[in-house]
Order: C-alpha cells, then structure tokens, then sequence
C-alpha cells in the first residue's frame, strides 16, 4: 500500500440517525402478549386485503387454482369419506340404543340424518380438512418463504399473494361444501348399515324415514356454512405460512399454528353460524 | 459446458425468438440505479445508515462487507422485497419507494435477481424453474420458450439437467440454475447476491466471465453481493465497502487496495 494513494470518495454520512433504544419497562413485558394479540389480526387484515386487492387483477392463475382443487379436494376425499363413515357408525350404534330406552326407535334414521346433515358432516369435514389441508398449506408456504422462493416468485414480478394464497382459498371454499357432501352420504350410508346389522332395515325405508322430514333448506345453510369453514382454513393457513420465519423451526411452527388456528376458528364459526342459520332459515 | 462465447452469443439480439420477450425496458438515458440516503433498520438495530450509490448502464458496482452489514438488505430494498425507512432508490428513473404493486412489477421485469442459495421453486424442475418468468411475461410458444430454456441452461452449464428437480442437484449447480432464471427476461440491471460462493474455482470463474460479456455486450448494470475478492476485482468496475450501516468508502479495486484507512486495510489484506 503506497502513501500516495488515490483518495477514495468518503461516504460515511454524519447526520445518520441512530437506531432507537428499546423501552424496557414492566409494562412492556405485561402487554406485549397483547399487543402481540392486536398485531396478529392487524397484519391477518392487512394480509387478507393484499390477496383481495390481487384477486381482482389479471391473470386469474387458473392452472394453479386446478393444482390447489385436486391438492384440497380430491387428496383429502378419503380421509373426509372415512370420518364421514366412521361418524355415521358410531352415531347409529350410540343413538340406537337411547332411542330405545326413551321409545323413539323409529326416529333412529331422522336422528342420523339430521344429526349428520346439521352438525356432524360440515364439522368433522371442517376439522379433518383443517388438519389434513391447513398443515400442508401452513408448511409448504412456510418451507417457501424461509428458502425465499416467495422472495424469488415477487422478484420476478409476479404476486404471490394472487398465484399462492388466493389459489389456495378458492380452492379451500369450493372444496369444502363437496367433500361435506361426500361426509354425509357416507355417514348416511354407514348409518344405516350399521343399523341394520343390528335389525334389518331396507335401504328405502331407512331413506324415507331419514329425509322424509326435512326439506331443501335443511341441506343447503348448513352445506354451505362449510365454505365459510373453508375460507377461514385456506386464510390462516397462508396467512402463518407466508409470514413464517427462522428456519425449519419457523416452518414447524407455521404448520402446527395453522392447524390449531383454523380448527379453532372453525369451531368458533360454528357457533355463529349456527345461530345465524337458525335465524335466517327456521 | 459451452463455452462462454457461445452462451453470450446466445443473448445476441438476431436469435429470432429472442424478439417474443416483450420490450419491457426502454433504453435508459441516465444511470441505471441511483440509491440517496437509503436507511433500514429492523426493530432497534440499524442495518442501512444513509447508503448511497449510483450504478451506469453497463458497470458493474462490487458491494463488500463483513457479514450481517445489509449487503443483502440492499439488493433486496432495490428490487422492493423490502421498504426502506428512509431514501430514494431510482431504478432508471423511476422511484421505487414509492411504486404501487403493478408499477413495481413492471420495474422488476427489468431485473435479474440471484438469490444467495438461489431460491429456486423446489416443486419445479430446473427446466420449469427457468421457464417461469418467461411463461409469466412473454408470448412465446411452448417450442420457442423450451428453446430458450435449452439456450440459458447451456450458458451455465446445465443443458444436461433439465429434468432434475432442486433436491437432486448440488448448490452450486442450484446457483447456476439460479442465474440463468435471472438472465431469462434480458434483465438491463442484475442483481447477485453472492453469485459464486460455494461454487468450484472454474465454474466460479466462468460465472465472473458471463458477467463481464454480459456488461459489455449488453450494458447489463449489476450489483454484485460478494465476500470474493477475486471475483470483486475481476467483474467490478468500482467497489464500495459496507461498515456499520455506512459505505465507508467507494473507488477501484485498486484504490480501494491502496487505501489509507485501516478497517479497508484490514479487509483487503489477503487480496
């Protein structure tokens, strides 16, 4: 290194403001789970505004959107089908012998139907396609976000908000009502089978019992309260995936939080909606 | 591999489906990225303390420092990854702090980014990987797109794993994956955030080679993340130094070697 060096341009700027200190104070650590709690839904809203502000705009990501309806619905069709069945068993064997000591054995098919078309169908599809779905949407986006191909896609100039979230909810909303749907016939099914083990019942007649009650309505509010279910699952499910951090730790996290979220808020929905649904349609 | 005349005569602007890549960079007239008081902190830690720089079209602008002074945060500041908290980054003109979604999208058609461990989507093939933007931005066919893919996995050197997914390929082969996704668009500004570690000595140099053709037959303006200072010396035509927050100092590699000040002294002892 010789004196006579030329001088390179200096760049250091003097009037750079330094980094502000941290406050800390008792009521810091006191209300940092709260805060903590107000953050969440601030950035949920703010999420939830960018994938709608990006649904709205060109291209309609219609080869991804097909990926995500056979990822969401035809992967998680037998798993929902078997907890359909397995609940339309159980209620069969569980109801059959309450209706009998209270003799109202002949409601035993209604008493399927109804509890699987109103509660048990759009519930046990919410919760299993929550576990099923919410992990593998929650670890998938937060596998991509730490390795920052979410970065690379949004570099690319492409929004991936519209190309990986919104995909990924419309799928979960138009899934979830079909594979209720799939749930209840095989709950009805498996209902009657296992009624009839126990005394011989047709077919025909357990069907005219079952739905001889209930109408069009009775199936549609609370088949398409399941899309509200799928909304939620699809939202907090991209939403923990996407804003995942700190490795494989962080995708761990996601995945766990996503599901225990979406079957929480699932739950919760079903509370409100159900009331809702008892309001508007008597 | 072909060799590196070949792969840069592949980007020559006569090779006819070249011409299905919509023009989306008009021919700039000042410089290519112009960065002013660009300050980034995350929660209490300031990482960027009023950095500026201006990068022409066609130069290659080094940035070193040790790990963990916002090399990275700047490319990904420039690309709009990330906001700064107070600055201007001009990007051919245009203000990029300040660029809506659709506006910013139109800025980055115009760069290439690599990635420092090259983020390629591991549920595509390499072949699918570098076929994403162009499907995304061009009209091309599938034919001419395949084409193209063909021609810039070969500038690299991975004609032969087109079919590979990322899990099957080493990192380094990754990285070259990852650079020809960047150059799939023409990009007029590049962006490398360290383009050659973990590479081998001769891929890394044919990496740097690619770069110079690219900056001189193209007027590709690069910024390249790097704690190579053979690769420094070779591709850039100035080097700034990143130090707590600041550039603490800009110039040639030479004058940057020959500099007085004792943490650039210290840094570019084994150079």
């Amino acid at each position: 290194m010789s004196d006579n060096a030329t001088i390179p341009r200096p760049l250091i700027n003097s009037d750079a403001p330094q980094g502000t200190p941290l406050i800390q104070s008792p009521f810091t650590s006191l209300w940092s789970p709260i805060n903590g709690f107000f953050e969440w839904f601030g950035e949920l809203g703010i999420f939830v505004w960018q994938v709608m502000r990006a649904a709205v705009r060109r291209p309609f990501e219609g080869r991804e959107l097909i990926r995500q309806l056979d990822e969401v619905g035809s992967k998680s069709l037998p798993l929902v089908a078997l907890a359909g069945a397995a609940i339309g068993a159980v209620l069969a064997l569980e109801s059959r012998y309450s209706l009998i000591r209270f003799g109202a054995k002949s409601m035993l098919p209604a008493a399927i139907v109804f509890s699987i078309v109103h509660e048990t169908g759009p519930v046990v599809t919410g919760l299993v396609v929550s576990g099923r779905v919410g992990a593998g949407i929650g670890a998938e986006l937060g596998s991509m976000k730490v390795t920052e191909q979410i970065d690379a896609i949004e570099a690319s100039g492409v929004n991936p908000y519209k190309l990986l979230a919104f995909t990924r909810i419309l799928a979960c909303i138009l899934m979830l009502p079909l594979l209720t749907l799939a749930a209840d016939f095989c709950g009805v099914v498996t209902g009657w089978v296992a009624t009839t083990l126990a005394e011989p019942l047709s077919l025909r007649l357990f069907m005219h019992a079952g739905f001889g009650g209930t109408s069009f309505s009775d199936f549609l509010a609370p088949t398409f309260r399941t899309a509200v279910f799928g909304l939620i699952i699809g939202v907090i499910a991209c939403f923990q995936g996407m804003r995942s951090q700190g490795g494989t730790e962080g995708v761990g996290r996601s995945a766990t939080s996503s599901v225990v979220l979406s079957s929480l808020f699932v739950i919760l929905a079903d509370v409100v909606l159900v009331k809702m649904i008892l309001v508007f349609f008597p | 591999m072909m060799s590196l005349h070949q792969a840069v005569a592949l980007r020559a602007p006569d090779n006819g489906h070249h011409r299905a890549i919509e023009d989306t960079h008009a021919e700039p007239a000042g410089p290519a990225m112009v960065l002013q008081g660009l300050h980034k902190s995350f929660g209490a830690q300031a990482v960027l303390r009023g950095v500026n720089l201006t990068v022409g079209n066609g130069k290659t602008l080094a940035v070193l420092g040790r790990s963990g002074t916002g090399k990275s945060v700047l490319l990904k500041l420039i690309v709009g990854l990330q906001k700064p908290d107070a600055g201007s980054i001009l990007v051919h003109g245009q203000e990029v702090t300040t660029s809506n979604v659709e506006a910013m999208n139109e800025i980055r058609k115009t760069m290439g980014f690599l990635f420092q461990h090259a983020a390629l989507y591991d549920s595509l093939t390499v072949e699918e990987n570098v076929a994403f933007p162009l499907r995304r931005h061009t009209k091309m066919t599938a034919s001419e797109r395949g084409d193209r893919v063909k021609e810039l996995l070969a500038s690299v050197g991975m004609e032969r794993d087109l079919k590979k997914m990322p899990s099957d390929i080493s990192g380094g082969m990754q990285k070259r994956v990852g650079l020809a996704r960047a150059l799939a668009l023409e990009p007029s500004i590049l962006l490398l955030d360290e383009p050659t570690a973990g590479l081998d000595p001769i891929t890394s140099r044919e990496i740097d080679e690619l770069i110079l053709k690219l900056q001189e037959e193209h007027d590709v303006a690069s910024i390249v993340v790097t704690h190579d200072l053979h690769s420094a010396k070779l591709i850039a035509d100035r080097i700034i130094l990143l130090h707590e927050g600041n550039a603490v100092i800009e110039g040639t590699f030479d004058e940057l070697e020959r500099s007085g000040d004792k943490f650039v002294a210290e840094f570019f002892k084994d150079s």
